[in-house]
């Protein structure tokens, strides 16, 4: 067992086999993580301190609009997976389409987020003022849904770039599981965002 | 990975691409030497007006009134504008040049060259930031130039003042902004250097460089690397937030009935509590980025001119882990006053003296590796051994402050201004300095003076103590910090000629740097030519000329195949073993 310990961290070599370019985004990820998380935590603190936080979001079409983005979301995760296998099995013809298809999803996803937006902005919900006279619910759920809905347009960009790369020859595996693993992590965060922001303010 | 990868601008020969777009790490790390160099001259000139105003409250000054004639008409400077001085002050010293020069340039001319690698593991994202902190350096600055001038709200930016635009004061509208998006784009900056230091360090090390094999300098460009990819991020969220509540209204900071200029907001539902949360969260790691790296300085200068191992080398690792840990969850002992639960004050506390283990163990060992060595009392040497000196000062009045009941007392006085002051400002800078001394060798091939530096040294430490230790005593005294002028108070008087006593000692000490800036200007061109090893060290960066051709290496990375601080090794040749010399030589 030492010897393989040694031999990963000797030097002269990447441990594990994670190359600069896999290793540089996971370290992207756990910052960026870390930002959510701060502002996870700063919701959950302003919440906690509210006497009274409004659940105004109905059954429907709320929480359904939001649990079916929810799984646009997720399945763009699956098409992302396929995209890198077919890079695996050396079929770029096959990885541009799925990455087209994550790309739509994403599309699909900030679609819909944008409609509900819209529709709470009719219902007079905005950052700084709502109909049930706790300001910092607008706050915090535009500040999260915003930021996250940054980030799947950025993973947009990224993955046009790829598509395009992988077309031209440009982008190998690596690249493309790379990629994976942002949207891998936009998907992760939705999934802390969606429980917190809109179960736990589900009118039931 | 092979090398020709790494650095693909490398053939490119033009003067752009060479010195100011540089992929090349050792131009980078002299980048954001002389970016920190300016800033720091910045800074102290911020500093020495401040001071001025504090023992001369009243005396016009034709420039002031010239420079700022909202800020000082008539050439007497308002509270305003002494408020946003201190302001800049601070955030351009901790940010421009405590977390850019130990790190990202020292970090960046030395990391590659002491593990064996021809370059960072991302040089274009190693330039981007380089530019992007300068952007980020020109919007701070920019705040003294916009309407209203420079914000007044501390280089802790607390809300409410920070969160409400320029109702609150003249520097808080535009002023304020710029600091807050400058931060931001900081952090965006910090976060690519973290990356590119971590992946490198883990990915790039030669062969035979063993993670126990790894200089102390690495090891704690490394930790402040790890500490500056989790701290800046939650900054970052913290800065979003402040940055909603001015421009998108808001109130994540801002509780209800605030009242201001006797008009009352309508803003409620936050708490200012939360951003002092968020903004320690990054800050007291912060404190461990600027001395984390100097504390790999000195340890390895320190054994250099004993001519003996460092004391411990694991225990350092070790200590150095623990710091960069613990340092994450004494967030709290900056807000005891505050009105925190005194439960969370207890537990604050009791962290906080529990980081004082591994900063024992750390100043032992410093003392143990210079304990029977040969000294050689260079400059470089000089300042490590006034690193450990403040550094022991400065930790000692940390005992006081990260005890809840005693800090009630002390938190708002100067006596926190001279703790910190010792042991974040000078402890780091007499790291710098030392680094300075030991690598401009290598990195601009000549030799800084000696003379002129040892002179520089001991004017520097003593105005240094002269300056801050005083500090302590008007702290005692109940002298209130942040303010002004103290002429108007009775219970001051007594203290007003010891205000005058730091006032000229800080300009004694503001000029004797003269010293270091011209030996600086004149060895650059004029300074004695150094051979590939001068100080007959065992690291890496000393097995290639000085300076390193481009790729660091003339005949490829070398193998290692020693320990980093291999002196007086018995039976030996020499009196030092380099790490890449073949093991047998042993």
């Amino acid at each position: 067992m030492t010897t393989t310990t040694l031999s990963t961290w000797a030097g002269g070599q990447s441990p594990f086999a994670t190359g600069t370019k896999k290793l540089g985004m996971w370290l992207f990820v756990i910052s960026d993580s870390l930002t959510f998380a701060a502002l996870l935590v700063c919701y959950t603190y302003l919440r906690m301190a509210s006497p009274a936080w409004p659940t105004p979001f109905p059954f429907f079409p709320s929480v359904v609009l939001a649990s079916v983005m929810t799984l646009v979301l997720l399945s763009s995760s699956l098409t992302m997976v396929r995209a890198v296998e077919a890079m695996r099995a050396a079929d770029s013809r096959a990885a541009v389409r799925w990455l087209l298809a994550t790309l739509t999803a994403g599309l699909l996803f900030v679609g819909l987020h944008l409609g509900e937006w819209n529709s709470l902005f009719r219902a007079g919900v905005t950052p700084f003022r709502n109909p049930w006279d706790e300001p910092l619910f607008g706050a915090t759920f535009f500040t999260l849904t915003g930021l996250h809905m940054l980030h799947v347009l950025a993973g947009m960009v990224y993955l046009a770039v790829m598509a395009a790369g992988v077309a031209r020859g440009r982008y190998t595996l690596v690249e493309v599981e790379v990629s994976g693993l942002y949207w891998h992590f936009v998907d992760l965060v939705w999934m802390f965002i969606f429980p917190l922001v809109y179960l736990m303010s589900a009118r039931l | 990975m092979t090398p020709a990868s790494v650095n693909p601008a490398a053939a490119s020969k033009g003067f752009f691409r060479r010195y100011v777009f540089s992929t090349d790490h050792k131009v980078i790390g002299i980048q954001y030497f002389f970016l920190a160099l300016i800033a720091a001259l910045a800074g102290v000139a911020l500093s020495l007006l401040m001071r001025y105003h504090l023992t001369n409250p009243d005396t016009k000054v034709g420039w002031f009134g010239a420079l700022w004639p909202d800020g000082a008409p008539g050439g007497v400077m308002t509270p305003e504008l002494y408020l946003s001085l201190m302001t800049m002050h601070g955030t351009i010293m901790v940010f421009f040049v405590l977390t850019t020069a130990p790190q990202s340039g020292f970090g960046n001319f030395m990391l590659p060259l002491q593990i064996g690698a021809p370059d960072m593991a991302f040089p274009v994202l190693n330039m981007l930031s380089f530019w992007t902190t300068a952007l980020s350096f020109v919007v701070l600055l920019a705040a003294f130039f916009v309407e209203g001038g420079a914000p007044l709200a501390g280089w802790t930016a607390y809300p409410p003042l920070s969160a409400l635009g320029a109702i609150t004061g003249p520097g808080q509208g535009l002023g304020q902004t710029l600091w807050i998006v400058s931060i931001a784009i900081f952090c965006a900056a910090s976060l690519m250097g973290a990356i590119n230091f971590i992946t490198t360090v883990v990915d790039l090390r030669t062969r035979g460089m063993t993670l126990l094999r790894m200089p102390l300098t690495v090891w704690t460009w490394f930790l402040t690397a790890i500490i500056s990819l989790l701290a800046f991020a939650v900054l970052l969220a913290g800065g979003i937030l402040l940055l909603l509540d001015r421009g998108a209204g808001t109130s994540f900071y801002l509780p209800a009935g605030l009242l201001v200029n006797d008009q009352l907001l309508d803003r409620r539902g936050g708490s200012p509590l939360l951003w002092q949360h968020l903004f320690w969260f990054f800050g007291h790691p912060e404190v461990y980025i600027a001395i984390l790296p100097g504390m790999g300085v000195v340890s390895t200068v320190l054994a250099v001119f004993s001519r003996k191992p460092v004391f411990g080398y694991r225990a350092m690792v070790y200590a150095s882990l623990a710091i960069a840990f613990i340092g994450f969850l004494v967030w709290g002992h900056h807000m005891f006053q505050s009105g925190m639960n005194p439960y969370s004050a207890f537990a604050f506390s009791l962290l906080t003296m529990v980081i004082g283990v591994p900063s024992a163990i750390k100043t032992f060992n410093w003392l143990g590796t210079i304990w029977g060595g040969r000294i050689e009392f260079t400059t470089a040497m000089l300042f490590a051994l006034g690193f450990v000196s403040v550094f022991v000062t400065g930790g000692l009045s940390g005992l006081f402050l990260g005890q809840s009941a005693i800090d009630i007392y002390f938190h708002d006085t100067y006596f926190v201004v001279g703790h910190f002051h010792i042991i974040m400002g000078v402890a780091s800078v007499f790291g710098i300095f030392a680094a300075t001394f030991y690598w401009f060798p290598k990195m601009f091939g000549r030799h800084l003076s000696e003379g002129l530096g040892k002179a520089h040294f001991y004017a520097t430490f003593l105005g240094a103590y002269a300056i801050f230790m005083p500090m302590h005593f008007l702290g005692f005294a109940g002298n209130p910090r942040r303010y002004p002028d103290f002429t108007n108070f009775e219970f001051l008087a007594d203290l007003i000629p010891l205000h005058k006593a730091i006032s000229h000692a800080a300009y004694f000490t503001a000029a004797a740097q003269v010293l270091f800036l011209g030996n600086l200007i004149y060895s650059l061109w004029r300074g004695r030519p150094a051979s590939a090893n001068p100080w007959n060290a065992t690291t890496l960066e000393w097995a290639t000329a000085s300076p390193p051709p481009e790729h660091n290496f003339e005949e490829g990375v070398p193998t290692v195949h020693h320990g980093p601080y291999e002196f007086s090794v018995p039976g030996a040749a020499k009196d030092f073993v380099m790490q890449h010399e073949p093991a047998e030589s042993k």
